[in-house]
């Protein structure tokens, strides 16, 4: 593996594929609980629950999550980049704890802590695995003596 | 009527999430795949502008595949959402899918996952699960 140093706007892109994806869960929970039990004989009213606001929120989050993800894909592995997505949720669990104000059980404050050490793990590690250069077909000698 | 999370057996309960985490691994292996073949969208960005950025990616025919699958875990959550609490159906499937996929990128992609990614792997879904559980 060669080691890839990342970009203070590749770490930027990384952050939104941290927060996005997290938020817009929540907000389709937060949907789904609003919409009534869903049935596989009606799979049309699945479709109806995506034009409610909560849905449609989170569904405008996770296309933000999905623009940044792929971009972080094209320069980073996909062990690399997947670490980051669960860094959300520890986000999201200090926003509710310090801007919310709501009880964190201490099972929790661990569940952040190894999210933590294991996103630190991969981060210091290189964020892309090195290939070999693709062989470049040259003609050999005898065929340029054919020609 | 919300369906209450004790109506659904454990069967039902372990294949709604077995289809959230293989149709969700598969998606985000194609979709790996696909970027890394269409290479580095920052780069294309600099020489063709957001539009050629955007073709390179639409034009590649593993996206579509990825897309597909990952819709389908999309639609695959909701509906699970619909029948079991979150408690459940998130930390079950997001911090499996992280093994799931570890797992596909080493087969599929040959990514280098070495000792401390298999380590931080397991740590973030450990992390994960009691986060949500």
């Amino acid at each position: 593996m060669a080691h890839q140093k990342l970009s203070p706007r590749q770490y930027a892109i990384l952050g939104l594929v941290s927060v996005c994806a997290p938020l817009g869960d929540t907000c389709l929970s937060q949907g789904m609980k609003q919409v009534a039990s869903v049935s596989l004989s009606h799979p049309a009213s699945l479709i109806a629950a995506v034009f409610t606001p909560w849905i449609a929120l989170g569904i405008a989050l996770l296309i933000g999550f999905f623009a940044s993800y792929l971009t972080a894909l094209s320069w980073a592995d996909l062990t690399y980049v997947l670490p980051a997505t669960a860094f959300g949720n520890m986000i999201v669990e200090m926003l509710s704890r310090f801007a919310l104000h709501e009880a964190v059980s201490m099972q929790r404050w661990l569940g952040c802590l190894l999210i933590t050490i294991g996103v630190g793990f991969v981060a210091q590690g290189p964020s892309l695995t090195e290939r070999p250069a693709p062989a470049i077909n040259t003609p050999s000698a005898e065929e340029e003596h054919v020609r | 009527m919300i369906a209450p999370a004790s109506s659904v057996g454990f069967w039902p309960a372990a294949g709604m999430i077995s289809a959230i985490i293989l149709a969700s691994s598969v998606g985000e292996i194609l979709t790996a795949a696909a970027m890394k073949s269409v290479g580095d969208l920052d780069e294309i960005r600099a020489h063709s502008g957001l539009a050629g950025a955007i073709r390179a990616v639409l034009t590649c025919p593993l996206f579509f595949g990825g897309v597909s699958f990952l819709a389908l875990a999309f639609f695959s959550l909701l509906y699970a959402l619909n029948h079991l609490p979150l408690g459940l159906v998130a930390p079950a499937s997001a911090s499996l899918t992280l093994v799931t996929n570890a797992v596909g990128a080493k087969i599929f992609l040959k990514e280098n996952v070495d000792r401390r990614r298999w380590v931080a792997a397991v740590l973030v879904c450990v992390g994960v699960y009691f986060l949500a559980h």
